[in-house]
Parts: structure tokens; sequence; C-alpha cells
């Protein structure tokens, strides 16, 4: 089942107009600061499909920085985040793209400082909700079926166990799980389906463990 | 994930059988769902009532979208329900005025609660703050009434679609009157099954419309739709309490509905190619809008 929660049909309280082309869009926007872990310099932005066609319209573009500038789908901001990413130093840039992709709602997101690059791609499947198909080239293959953790970390030996024994502490089920790296000791990602939303007491809890760098939910 | 029900025929049947109505059956599958206790789940949806209440308001005094293709209709309906003397009636004008204050807001870029869509936010509470005044609900049954339009929402959107991209405007202001309808009837003392014959009997009547906004905003015809739809969702609860049934199941009409969907091409699927808004003044709207360009493509940069 894609939509879980009653408050994915009665919700989400947003900026209008469009719940998957505003709403939808920021939440992209979103995951990709919160998965940065702190505010990005630069932002190129790939467009696809409905996106591409009608975003100026839609407002997808404001929502999209308004996302990576951490502000939800309700933050009144929202509508001059052009403005508040001069202010905080932040340039983008939109490329809306021919390139037919799986979901007509797709956006990859290219953000980065002087230190480091990071891009995802992210899809909008409608009444707000989202799901990332791709991160740093690692291929998510989420079945958007289960809410999901992305847990960014470094790569040590036990630390699977270790998430996998803090999710158990909190009586949450582990449905399906990938993990990947791109090379041995550096980054790494883990990709974890869940029986039960997530709230912020599972955060805190993989929060307090050593080498992991950030954590993100996915259709919460 | 366990649920307790992912069908119209399972929502009632479990309603019936615990003696429940239905928004009770919402509640108690959303705090085992998100394990969350009664108190918070409530509280959630009492502040997207707030949203609701709130845009309301401001949608009745009177807004303007950036594009200038929506706006004011609210108002004027209301300085007619004034002069005393309509044709529908004011509950049915009541509603219809509230939904459009809603997505006027919407297309504005004001705050609203996406229900289950943005681009079909207005009809269920237009319907709400609409009856509220004929039956005069404790705060209590007006977050209930939230709860049932969720309920049925939750199976449209598991077993079809609520995506105007996927599967027309049938799946956003279609499920959104019926999902109102069947609260209504809840909320007038109607049996949960009463309440899933009055979602048929608008679904039924919302089968087949296309999403064809001009320019690709969610303006034209948007806004209009959602006031039909309020008008719809009370004329559909009406006959529902009166005892009218619908000779197809609700879960076969919602089957209906998302085959529908799949079989309707692309240009009518939110895309801004197909309907009204491929007609010589959709498409001049357009170009006027965007200046020349379409509602997309060329680069902006900071």
């Amino acid at each position: 089942m894609k939509f879980r929660s009653v408050f994915d049909i009665i919700g989400p309280v947003m900026i209008g107009p469009s719940s998957s082309h505003t709403a939808g869009a920021a939440r992209i926007g979103r995951v990709a600061r919160t998965l940065f872990g702190k505010q990005p310099e630069w932002a190129r932005v790939h467009l696809y499909g409905s996106f591409a066609e009608t975003y100026k319209g839609h407002g997808s573009d404001v929502a999209i920085i308004g996302g990576l500038l951490d502000y939800d789908t309700f933050d009144e901001r929202i509508k001059t985040s052009f403005d508040e990413a001069e202010k905080v130093g932040l340039t983008f840039e939109f490329i809306p793209e021919e390139e037919e992709m799986d979901h007509p709602n797709t956006a990859k997101i290219v953000i980065g400082d002087k230190d480091s690059v990071m891009e995802l791609t992210g899809i909008s499947i409608g009444g707000g909700k989202i799901e990332v198909v791709e991160l740093n080239g690692f291929p998510l293959r989420l079945s958007g079926n289960y809410p999901a953790l992305l847990v960014v970390h470094n790569d040590r030996p036990g630390l699977i166990a270790s998430v996998s024994n803090a999710l158990a502490k909190q009586g949450v089920n582990i449905a399906h799980m990938e993990v990947g790296r791109k090379e041995k000791g550096k980054m790494a990602l883990m990709v974890i389906e869940v029986d039960h939303l997530i709230d912020e007491r599972i955060i805190e809890e993989l929060r307090s463990l050593p080498h992991i760098t950030q954590i993100s939910t996915i259709a919460e | 994930m366990d649920v307790l029900f992912n069908s119209v025929k399972a929502l009632v049947a479990l309603a019936e059988k615990e003696n429940k109505p239905i928004s009770e059956i919402m509640i108690a599958q959303e705090m085992m769902v998100s394990r969350r206790t009664r108190e918070e789940v409530i509280g959630q949806m009492e502040e997207n009532l707030k949203v609701m209440e709130a845009a309301v308001e401001k949608g009745l005094e009177g807004v303007q979208s950036m594009s200038g293709l929506t706006g004011g209709d609210a108002v004027l309906i209301r300085k007619y329900m004034e002069k005393g003397d309509t044709l529908s009636g004011n509950l049915i004008l009541d509603a219809v005025s509230k939904a459009v204050a809603t997505n006027e807001v919407n297309a504005a870029m004001g705050t609203i609660c996406a229900t289950p869509t943005a681009g079909a936010a207005g009809i269920v509470p237009g319907t709400l703050f609409a009856v509220k005044n004929k039956l005069n609900p404790t705060r209590a049954q007006m977050i209930n009434y939230l709860f049932t339009t969720g309920a049925f929402g939750f199976v449209v959107a598991n077993n079809a679609s609520i995506s105007g991209a996927a599967g027309g405007c049938q799946a956003e202001t279609g499920s959104a009157a019926a999902m109102a309808a069947a609260a209504i009837v809840e909320m007038s003392g109607g049996t949960p099954q009463q309440s899933a014959e009055g979602f048929s009997i608008v679904m039924k009547n919302m089968l087949g419309l296309v999403c064809d906004p001009v320019a690709g905003l969610v303006e034209v015809p948007c806004v209009k739709r959602n006031a039909m739809g309020a008008a719809k969702a009370l004329v559909g609860a009406d006959m529902a309490l009166a005892g009218v049934v619908s000779r197809i199941p609700t879960d076969e009409v919602i089957e209906a509905m998302h085959k529908i969907g799949q079989s309707m091409p692309s240009a009518l699927r939110e895309t801004a190619k197909g309907g009204l808004a491929a007609t010589p003044t959709g498409k001049a709207l357009e170009a006027k809008i965007f200046g020349g360009e379409s509602a997309g493509r060329d680069n902006t940069t900071s």
C-alpha cells in the first residue's frame, strides 16, 4: 500500500497550488537538504516530464529552493524562497530536460558547497507524497509500500548490526534492507524499509550511534 | 503493513460489526499504523481543520492569483446570496462559495490543507463549513467528518488514484466530492452503508472527468470543478439519506474510476496539452501568462 496514513489523504498542510508539483517538489528539495546535512551553496536542478512542462505555473521551482532552505510544505517563505536563497548565498539553476523518465514528475537535484557534492533524484507520486529513486549514483529500489529510512554512514564493521539493534530496541521491524558503498572504508548508504511509521524517537536513537553522518525519512 | 480495511466493503462491515461510525474505524487504524495516541491523532486533524477554516475565511475576503486567471468569485457568490433570492438554495451556494474560496487561496499560493490534493482542496472544507450551519456539530464531530472523508480517500488512493496526472480530474475532484458525500451522510445521522451509497452516487457522476488545466495552472477549470463537486456532494448525500442505493457496489465504482483513468490519453492527464487547455483561448492565455513560452521550459537561473 502506497498510502498508509489518513494524513496522506487529509493533508499535507501546504502552500498552493499543487500537492504533487508544489508540496511534493518542496519535499524532494528538503530530503536533499536533510541528507546533505548543511546549507548547500549551489544547486543544479534537472526537471523531467510534467515537472519540466509546468514547473513555473505550479511554483515547483520556488518550492524546490524552499526545500533546499529546509522549509516545510506549509512555510510561507516558499513564495519568496529565491530572495531568501540570495540572502544565505545559495545560487541555483533550473534545467528542464527533454528526456523521458519512468515517472512523469521527476527531479534530479545536484547540490554542493566547497567541501562536498551530492546528487539526489526524487519523484512526486500524488497528494504530496514523494519517493527518492537515486542518491549519489546508488539506485534506491524502494517499493514505496513501507516507510523508509535513508542512513548515510562511514563504512565501518558492525555498523549494520548496531543500526538494526537500535531499531529492534524501538520495536521497529525491518521489512527490507539494502546496503551499498562507493569505496571500501568511505561513504556508505543503508536503505531500510520498516513496518511502522517512523517517529522522532527512532531517528534520535539512530543519531546517537557513532559513524552515522546523515539520516532522512522517505514516504513518512 | 497491517491495516484494518482496504476496501469500502471491509470498512462498512467493520463499522457495522463494532457498531461504530466510520470515523472511529479510521482513527483506530491511524493509531495502529502511526503508533500514536488517540489525542495525538485527533490533535493533528484539528490542526488541519484550523488551516481549512483560515483558508475559507481568507478566500471569502477576496484573493487574486498571480496569473490573474482566478480570484474574487467567492466574493461574487456571497454577494449574490445576500440578496436572498437564489435558485439552488443557500446551503448549496454556501458550500460552493466556501469551496471556491479555498481553491482561490490555493491558486494564490496561500496555505491550504490538501483533501486529498491541493487542486481538489475546496470540496471537503466547503461542504463541512456549509453543513455546519445546518447541523450545528460539535468540534469533535467536525474533526470526525475529516476522518470519514479520509477513510474513503484511503481506499481510493490505494486501489485507484488521487492524482490528476495518473487518473484525471475524476481522481481528484471526483474523489473529494464522493468522500465529502460520505462524511455529510455520517454527520447527518446516516448509517455507514448509507455513507458508502452517497460516495458511490457522487463518484459515478464524476467518472470520466479529465484533467486539462489551462497553462498547467491549478486554476481554470479547477476552481469551478471544486464548486460543482461541493454541490454534487450535498445532493448525493441527500439521495443516500433518502434511501437511494447504488446498483454498482462502491468498490466496483472505484475500480471503474481506476480503469477509466488508465485508459485516458496523457493529453488529458495534467499535461496542459488537451481539453480546455488546448482551446484557442486556453492557448492564448498560456502565451499571455508565460510571455509566449510554455508553462515550463526556458531556464531559470538565480
